[in-house]
């Protein structure tokens, strides 16, 4: 900018400034619960998920099988047509080795985090989760995964029913 | 065009619980700043002053919202005001029942563009408009330096 | 644009939204010799609630805005609000209802506690995804991991936008995080956040707030407005939230929104026709994977023209000669101080330290939000 303006506004402060309370503030915590409807598509699928399988949705349209199933396909913007049964062996797509926890704290043993396309769904039609039983230096785009799940009176209808992905082993 | 499938058994529908939590810290800013530490170490409530359009804020602001000057010049807000409005609640900020019913006003000043809001000091039957009312403030090692510094508006002794 | 205002760009300051407002406007009212009684209506452009706490943010900003009494609109697309309020605000003069429109952004990311952090976790589904506890920066890494894997990118050439950015940065005046002396070698040094994400290659959380007016043809012409530059093209465009269903190499959104932006603009040969570009660079990879989303770049070219110092202030395209979010601060909407404001300021001759040394007539600014997938393109010509 030009010598037009001189004085650019903003009275930076500190984080201290705050703590030590060397300015007025006034703090306050919001008490906000929320119970969020499942609605068809997914209340279908956490009960799936429960019992230990993936469900996903076909648009005869566009011919894709649409995971996590919808009860629309976005792209011809129609109902989807059928539920179908998919595997829950897959390929990483991506990931990352994250040593930040949800509260951006430190961790120190890593967590190996990513995104899985599944086997029966459409390409690259996937869903997040954690990687186990490989180390950072195994974990590689292209790994063949499989998901490995809670014993059946520990899962709840939630992603949480897997623990994780796990090498896919041929045995 | 409805969806083909679904669900008739209410009790298939599931429902996923969590909370959305952050605390907040508000700084008062650059005319707040000057209110609040005036009414924390002096007991005084202050105005600001706009000359153009010849009026006073109350709360007190760093620009005036019709001409957009910048404003530097702060007065003092009378010692007493009226009642414009009144309310009892019943209930607090969750809903939950109170174990006695509150007063709150709306009280504005001779003169002076806006007004606070704030407890009213009085039993709900007397809670009236136009009541003539002044600054009940906590005592001054009570005071931190946020609207609570002040407790309510009590009715003025005549 | 006639004019434009920022205020300082820093963790936290000590004015209210509304004061940040104010500054910001009365700053790009004054160097367009305007008042507050000229302007027609008033877009406001502020990201979610949640940052400042304050629920109906852009109500809560109007009179700090200039809105007081005036027909106001508050837009909102996420990160990419920076450049998207300047479109909305675009729409109400180029429709005939307005002949002046002020475009006002702030965010106050300081009052969230601890860290803004605890708010964007929102953005994730509350069923697929916060189950597994995320945290924002991992949607990134595995962005920026897939970039680099599939076009075999290595992280030297993306730390050298962090580097670039943050030199720039040092010419302009309200920079949060401007380093004279910051080498590649530091941001590959600096501590992993979750890899490929180290912390020298993330903007800062930041307060600020920053402001444009907008104008007719007919009134620039009646008040002899000497400074001006105009905007030729624009487009936006957003992608699914299921983002596990895209590959993430590539960013079709900002493409789309860039194919309307260009088309509007007369523009068939960005790369011949564009002379520089401030894109969204939240993430230095991000200032990459958008040049190539621009189509600036061929799809994997980006870092080899990084590299080459084509990007560079004095090189041939010149790519966040402001600084850049990396180098200014990231206080989401009010980003468009340097996504927008950088444009009209480089077109105008008023960059200052920050000039691109050689003549340029047209530039292209782009922003993009949430989930990985909102993108907003603004073509401007002097």
């Amino acid at each position: 900018m030009t010598a037009r303006i001189s004085r650019w506004p903003g009275i930076e402060l500190r984080a201290a400034d705050l703590i030590e309370g060397k300015v007025t503030q006034t703090r306050f915590r919001p008490d906000a619960k929320y119970a969020w409807s499942a609605g068809e598509a997914m209340s279908r699928f956490l009960e799936e998920l429960q019992n230990g399988r993936f469900i996903a949705r076909t648009c005869h349209k566009c011919e894709r099988i649409l995971f996590p199933p919808r009860m629309f396909c976005e792209e011809c913007f129609r109902p989807t047509d059928e539920w179908t049964f998919i595997q829950d062996t897959g390929t990483i797509e991506t990931f990352s080795v994250s040593y930040l926890d949800t509260d951006a704290k430190r961790i120190v043993e890593p967590i190996l985090v990513g995104v899985v396309s599944l086997d029966g769904a459409s390409p690259k039609m996937g869903m997040m989760h954690y990687f186990g039983e490989m180390t950072k230096e195994e974990i590689r785009i292209g790994m063949r995964v499989k998901a490995e799940w809670k014993p059946p009176g520990d899962r709840r209808g939630s992603v949480l029913d897997i623990r994780y992905f796990r090498p896919l082993r041929e045995d | 065009m409805t969806f083909l499938d679904r669900t008739t058994d209410a009790r298939k529908f599931r429902h996923w619980e969590g909370n959305v939590e952050a605390d907040y810290i508000y700084t008062s800013g650059v005319a707040g700043e000057r209110f609040f530490v005036t009414l924390r170490d002096e007991g005084r409530m202050l105005a600001s002053r706009c000359t153009v359009c010849k009026l006073d804020y109350l709360p007190p602001r760093m620009f005036c919202e019709d001409c957009f000057a910048e404003l530097t010049e702060f007065v003092d807000v009378p010692r007493a005001g009226r009642v414009a409005a009144v309310t009892v609640a019943h209930i607090d900020r969750t809903g939950a029942k109170l174990s006695h019913p509150q007063v709150w006003a709306f009280v504005t000043f001779e003169g002076i563009r806006g007004g606070l809001f704030h407890r009213l000091l009085v039993a709900p039957k007397q809670a009236r408009a136009g009541l003539s009312v002044q600054v009940r403030l906590k005592p001054r090692n009570g005071r931190t330096g946020t609207i609570a510094d002040i407790e309510g508006f009590e009715p003025v002794r005549s | 644009m006639i004019g434009a205002g920022m205020t300082l760009f820093r963790r936290r300051l000590q004015e209210t939204g509304k004061e940040m407002c104010f500054e910001a406007t009365k700053m790009a009212l004054d160097s367009a010799g305007l008042t507050r009684a000229d302007v027609d209506m008033v877009v406001c452009g502020t990201a979610p609630d949640a940052f400042d706490g304050v629920a109906m943010k852009g109500e809560y900003l109007l009179d700090g805005s200039g809105g007081y009494r005036k027909p106001c609109t508050r837009v909102f697309t996420g990160g990419g609000t920076g450049v998207f309020s300047t479109i909305a605000g675009w729409w109400h003069v180029a429709s005939g209802l307005a002949d002046v429109v002020l475009v006002v952004n702030e965010e106050k990311m300081s009052s969230c506690q601890p860290h803004p952090q605890s708010v964007f976790a929102n953005i994730w589904d509350p069923i697929l995804d916060r189950p597994l506890k995320p945290n924002l920066v991992w949607i990134f890494a595995m962005e920026m991991n897939r970039y680099m894997t599939v076009y075999g990118v290595k992280k030297e050439d993306i730390a050298r936008v962090a580097v670039k950015n943050k030199r720039n940065a040092v010419g302009h005046p309200c920079a949060q995080l401007a380093d004279p002396n910051i080498t590649v070698d530091d941001v590959l040094n600096s501590e992993v956040m979750a890899w490929p994400v180290q912390r020298l290659d993330i903007s800062p959380p930041s307060d600020g707030a920053s402001a444009v007016i907008l104008a007719s043809e007919d009134f620039i012409r009646k008040r002899r407005i000497k400074d001006r530059a105009w905007i030729s093209g624009v487009g936006w465009c957003i992608d699914s939230t299921m983002w596990t269903d895209r590959d993430l190499v590539f960013p079709e959104y900002v493409a789309r929104a860039a194919k309307h932006a260009y088309k509007m603009a007369k523009i068939d040969a960005p790369r011949r026709q564009i002379d520089f570009a401030e894109p969204y660079d939240p993430f230095d990879y991000k200032e990459l994977h958008h040049l190539e989303g621009l189509l600036l770049a061929d799809k994997g070219e980006a870092p080899v023209l990084t590299r080459e110092g084509v990007t560079e202030r004095d090189g041939k395209l010149p790519v966040c000669p402001s600084g850049g979010l990396l180098g200014v601060g990231n206080p989401i909407a009010a980003t468009m101080g340097m996504k927008i404001g950088e444009l009209f300021w480089q077109l105008t001759g008023q960059a200052g330290k920050r000039q691109i040394p050689h003549e340029v007539h047209t530039g292209v600014s782009q922003a993009w939000g949430d989930l990985m997938q909102y993108g907003s393109v603004v073509v401007m010509k002097g």
